[in-house]
């Protein structure tokens, strides 16, 4: 049927009173609200940087950087092997990718066919293995020194924030899991203390507890001559942690690979003992033939190819310590300090994730007649690891953007390093454009993982 | 077009009506007139479209083709024109949705002040009215979490009817409700009804269907099957669907 | 039942077997099974080695006169009873303290006539309240019209200048906050786009970079010839912050609102603002006022950051105070009391927020 407008309701429509139009009309002031402001300050910007005779653009990243960094590490270069090694890992994980995905349209799963599996392995762990075995030469690295560039400069400060981002992610998960196991104690007192631990850590600036660290504590450890010992070979004084270090000897190479190898073939085995109890409900042994595979696989290697590797451990040597590894006071104080304070968040999620799975639950469990350790491992630990990992996760992306208090202590994260540049140059939109830029690809990175996470969780809800 | 007006007494008007949910065809060529003054009940199954097109009434939801004119106002793209059409329509729900930070009164009040622009001490008699109206005068001043299921029905219908509405919809209106509680939402709704309010009912209250209703629409994957006045419908179904339907329903 | 049972039916009785001594309340939740015993011992040893030194230096071994004996090994408190107003106003001037005490008891008086449910609902109080920052900036700031001394913002500082950065920021990013948690739940695709893309922004960078940005890079946004206070900068850039966090809060409560309710809405004629304001606010603000306020919290410890840009805040009145010569070195003594006052806001919000929930959940029931 089609309407003509003529008929006595079809008295003209005003075009501002329409949904859609108006809807466009918002959209456009928007824009054009945005589009002048956005002039109004490239304009006023230009103005000013022309007053104080600042060059626009990132040329300047290039120029030498002139300053030292108290924390760099070999970094891989983009050049020769590195690159053959990217390829061999993207090349293997985008045909898993695809292959899945295939398999994932014919409603099946890739790790649901064995041959499809053994592929798997084979690509993930032998071709970036083999690049690296059978390619001549080392991995190409650059050792950041006072004559290297701008980009050496941040690149190395990105690494210095994403080393200590790890090491308080990975212990304050470690931390908060025993605080939250505190809590939930029947054990009054430690259950108490477990509170108190973390309302005194959560309540208190993070910036005030990394400064109690580093210029109470640390600064107030003995000297490098009175160095606290621990069992002959830690040490701690005022100028770090200085730590045995590992030297890889001949046997280090074949024992990473009999360890890779015996953890996938104890993946499969596990695989193979899961799908043998679905079929026919026999229940192998799991942990006796797992532990045996992972112990005796790298001892062939050890006694085929000798040591893997040894400890060189740190001597006082004159007025410091020789050998080893050191780690600055920076370093610990900015790792112990995030990781006292956000393993304080990180146990209430756990704790608030096991308790949330409701006492109907447990009671079902039990009724099933599960024991208590099966009902903990079957039932109540993957549900509240659903509940766990999210936020969990959003406290890592926190770690991550709070490893930039490490400008107030001097550790040389992206952020201090970005501000001595900017300093240097003046070229402060530039150089705060690429930590804004740096920060949000990290926590793009980061909430990827989450959302993957999310979509895994919902498909077995389903 | 001359028959949009050959009867006078046509107050709500819908024509082809086609909606779709994403691919999924939810209403399908759909025409019925209801006139001023008559009870018209739809009922059907589940997933059948009956609360989409009831819905659709008030443009609570658009539709893609035909036309919807109530009251002489065709429903446009138009702001202006929806708020009269929703103003001039009452609507009451299966969850009831009552505003649960208010207090009963404000609850059948709040309209008529920030949408009709009555004073606030004629709104207040109304509403006071109305409650009396529906039974629960004495509870104004409780919040609706205090009220139980048929008592805050009841305040929905109190709250659609101060707007002086032309027309009320109801959208399974007893379906949430507690057995006991069903009578008393229902006594309310055939009281309206004596008065001669023009009435739009989906439910599954047969016995209600069969007393009120002038007229009865079964409705069934998107389509009307079966449109007739109530005697005819209880009686003589004319469609073998209606047949079977009205068989598990009042065989229960 | 035993029908030897004395009590009659449905008399409430304890349960059997109910021993309520204090030794066995001690044996069930501290000492039996035997490791809970160990875990007791465990949870003492820590409790000491924590406790002990503290006390050696906090009270045993401290002095707490006027001044300082030299060559003690404990805290010596003389510091703080000499600098604690440093702590609280900075450098602000000695002889103008008496404005901010003022400013406190209109604060307190505020707080005070927020608890009585009388004088809230009187409605001339609303403009009061409307008036007070505004008055409460020109008795801190003075000059123009006031009649009072200028005191310069570089002299603002330590709890008053921590305070005012989230309760300031709090203010101002409300209502920003709000535009962006609608602008969010809209369905017009560029201003959604836009409110996401900000909000998505601001979360995803740490607010060092913010701070940076505000105290560098926005008076480069300006024209040449406009100056913005130092303090202002940092104020923008903890707003701006702030209001991505509470508009993320606010979606939260937004998504909680049942959908009926703004059908119910719209089936009554309402407008779009009608809708909002009458309707989906009210419930969703409540809904959110606790996770509200633990952002709070959040905006109240990371405003110590403000010092990394050169702002002396409750933080940094550490270094500031314990640089006079007089004191040198008693940065302990100075810890301690910051982290007190610290600890003493967040805690008893946090006890608040929580209070709120509570009373939430039961309202809801």
């Amino acid at each position: 049927m089609i309407h003509t407008d003529t008929g006595p309701q079809r008295e003209k429509v005003a075009f501002w009173r329409v949904p859609a139009i108006r809807a466009i009309l918002y959209q456009a002031l928007a824009i054009g609200f945005l589009v002048v402001m956005a002039l109004i300050i490239y304009k006023n910007t230009l103005a000013n940087l022309a007053k104080r005779g600042i060059k626009t653009g990132f040329s300047f990243l290039t120029n030498e950087a002139g300053f030292a960094i108290g924390e760099t590490g070999a970094m891989p270069l983009l050049q020769g092997k590195t690159l053959w090694l990217i390829a061999a890992v993207v090349l293997g994980g985008g045909v898993i990718f695809f292959l899945s995905r295939k398999m994932k349209k014919e409603g099946q799963e890739l790790s649901d066919s064995t041959p499809l599996c053994l592929l798997a392995a084979t690509l993930l762990i032998g071709l970036p293995g083999a690049v690296l075995w059978f390619f001549p030469g080392d991995i190409p690295t650059l050792h950041y020194s006072e004559s290297s560039n701008y980009i050496a400069a941040l690149a190395t400060g990105l690494a210095n924030t994403l080393k200590v981002s790890i090491v308080a992610c990975v212990l304050s998960t470690i931390l908060g899991l025993f605080v939250a196991l505190a809590r939930l104690s029947p054990n009054w007192l430690l259950s108490r203390l477990a509170r108190w631990y973390v309302e005194i850590n959560r309540n208190i600036p993070l910036l005030m507890q990394l400064f109690f660290w580093y210029f109470i504590v640390f600064q107030g450890l003995p000297s490098v001559r009175k160095s606290i010992e621990l069992w002959g070979i830690i040490s701690i004084n005022n100028r770090g942690l200085f730590v045995p270090r590992p030297i890889f000897l001949a046997g280090g190479a074949p024992f990473v690979a009999a360890v890779v190898i015996a953890l996938t073939a104890i993946w499969f085995y596990l695989r193979y003992v899961k799908r043998r109890q679905d079929s026919t409900g026999q229940q192998l042994p799991r942990m006796l033939p797992s532990l045996g595979c992972f112990i005796a696989l790298p001892a062939l290697s050890m006694a085929c190819f000798g040591t893997p590797f040894s400890f060189d451990i740190p001597h006082l040597a004159g007025f410091n310590f020789k050998g080893g590894m050191t780690l600055t006071p920076e370093f610990v104080a900015l790792v112990t300090g995030l990781t006292i304070y956000v393993s304080a968040f990180n146990a209430e999620i756990i704790r608030s994730g096991i308790e949330s799975v409701s006492r109907g639950q447990r009671e079902a469990a039990y009724a099933l007649s599960f024991s208590k350790t099966e009902s903990m491992k079957l039932i109540i630990l993957p549900q509240s690891l659903r509940v766990i990992v999210p936020p969990m996760i959003n406290e890592y992306l926190a770690v991550t953007k709070n490893s930039s208090l490490a400008v107030a202590i001097g550790y040389p994260d992206l952020v201090s390093v970005g501000g001595t540049i900017l300093n240097q140059t003046g070229q402060a939109i530039e150089v705060i454009g690429i930590w804004m830029g740096v920060y949000l690809l990290l926590s793009r990175v980061i909430s990827m993982g989450m959302n993957w996470y999310n979509a895994k969780i919902k498909l077995v809800e389903r | 077009m001359s028959h949009e007006t050959t009867d006078e007494n046509i107050i709500i008007e819908i024509k082809g009506v086609n909606k779709w949910y994403g691919k999924f065809h939810v209403l399908k060529d759909i025409n019925l007139n209801v006139r001023k003054g008559e009870k018209v009940v739809v009922c059907g199954p589940s997933g059948s479209g009956k609360s989409t097109l009831i819905r659709a009434i008030n443009y609570l939801e658009t539709h893609e083709e035909g036309d919807i004119i109530v009251d002489g106002v065709k429903l446009v793209d138009d702001v202006k024109r929806i708020q009269k059409i929703q103003r001039d329509v009452g609507m009451v729900f299966q969850q009831f949705n009552l505003f649960p930070h208010l207090t009963v009164k404000t609850n059948v009040m709040l309209a008529p002040i920030w949408v009709k622009k009555s004073a606030k001490a004629k709104a207040e008699k109304r509403a006071m009215d109305l409650l009396d109206r529906v039974g629960i005068a004495d509870q104004a001043d409780k919040f609706p979490g205090q009220l139980s299921g048929g008592q805050q029905q009841r305040v929905a219908i109190a709250r659609a009817l101060a707007m002086d509405p032309k027309i009320m919809l109801f959208d399974e209106p007893t379906s949430a409700l507690d057995p006991e509680m069903i009578k008393e939402v229902l006594d309310v709704m055939r009281e309206l009804a004596d008065q001669g309010m023009t009435m739009v009912c989906v439910t599954h209250e047969m016995g209600f269907a069969k007393e009120v209703a002038d007229t009865m629409v079964f409705m069934d994957a998107g389509n009307i099957v079966e449109y007739s006045t109530a005697k005819e419908f209880f009686e003589h179904p004319k469609e073998e669907r209606t047949r079977q339907f009205l068989e598990q329903i009042l065989n229960h | 039942m035993h029908p030897s049972d004395t009590h009659t039916p449905g008399e409430t009785r304890l349960p059997p077997n109910a021993d309520t001594g204090p030794l066995a309340w001690v044996t069930e939740n501290l000492l039996s099974p035997w490791y809970n015993a160990i875990l007791t011992v465990l949870a003492c040893l820590i409790l000491y080695g924590l406790l002990h030194p503290l006390y050696v230096w906090g009270i045993k071994n401290a002095s707490f006169g006027t001044v300082c004996p030299s060559g003690h090994d404990g805290a010596c408190w003389a510091f703080i009873r000499d600098m604690w107003p440093i702590f609280m106003v900075g450098t602000y001037p000695h002889e103008e303290r008496w404005r901010i005490v003022i400013v406190l008891g209109v604060v307190i008086l505020l707080a005070l006539s927020l608890i009585f449910k009388k004088v809230r609902q009187w409605k001339p109080i609303w403009v009061l309240w409307a008036l007070t920052p505004a008055v409460i900036f020109f008795l801190i700031r003075g000059g123009s019209i006031t009649g009072l001394t200028q005191v310069s913002t570089s002299h603002w500082g330590g709890l008053m200048l921590t305070v005012m950065f989230a309760a300031v920021g709090m203010l101002f990013a409300f209502p920003i906050s709000l535009c962006l948690a609608l602008g969010r739940a809209s369905d017009i695709p560029v201003i959604r786009a836009i409110c996401v893309a900000y909000i998505e922004l601001i979360r995803g960078v740490p607010l060092i970079t913010l701070l940076f940005m505000a105290s560098v890079v926005l008076p480069l946004f300006f024209p040449p010839e406009m100056e913005i206070d130092k303090l202002l900068r940092a104020q923008i850039g903890i707003t701006l912050f702030f209001s991505a966090y509470l508009a993320e809060n606010i979606r939260g409560g937004l998504q909680a609102l049942p959908k009926g309710q703004e059908e119910a809405a719209r089936a009554l004629g309402m407008g779009y603002w009608q809708r909002m304001l009458l309707i989906v606010l009210p419930q969703a603000l409540r809904i959110v006022i606790p996770p509200m306020v633990n952002s709070f919290i959040g905006i109240l410890k990371d405003t110590s950051l403000v010092g990394i840009v050169g702002l002396v805040d409750l933080l940094q009145v550490v270094f500031a105070a314990t640089a006079n010569p007089k004191w040198l070195g008693h940065i302990e003594e100075a810890y301690v009391f910051v982290a007190i006052f610290y600890w003493f806001m967040c805690y008893g919000l946090s006890r608040y927020s929580q209070h709120l929930e509570k009373r939430y959940a039961v309202d809801n029931k």
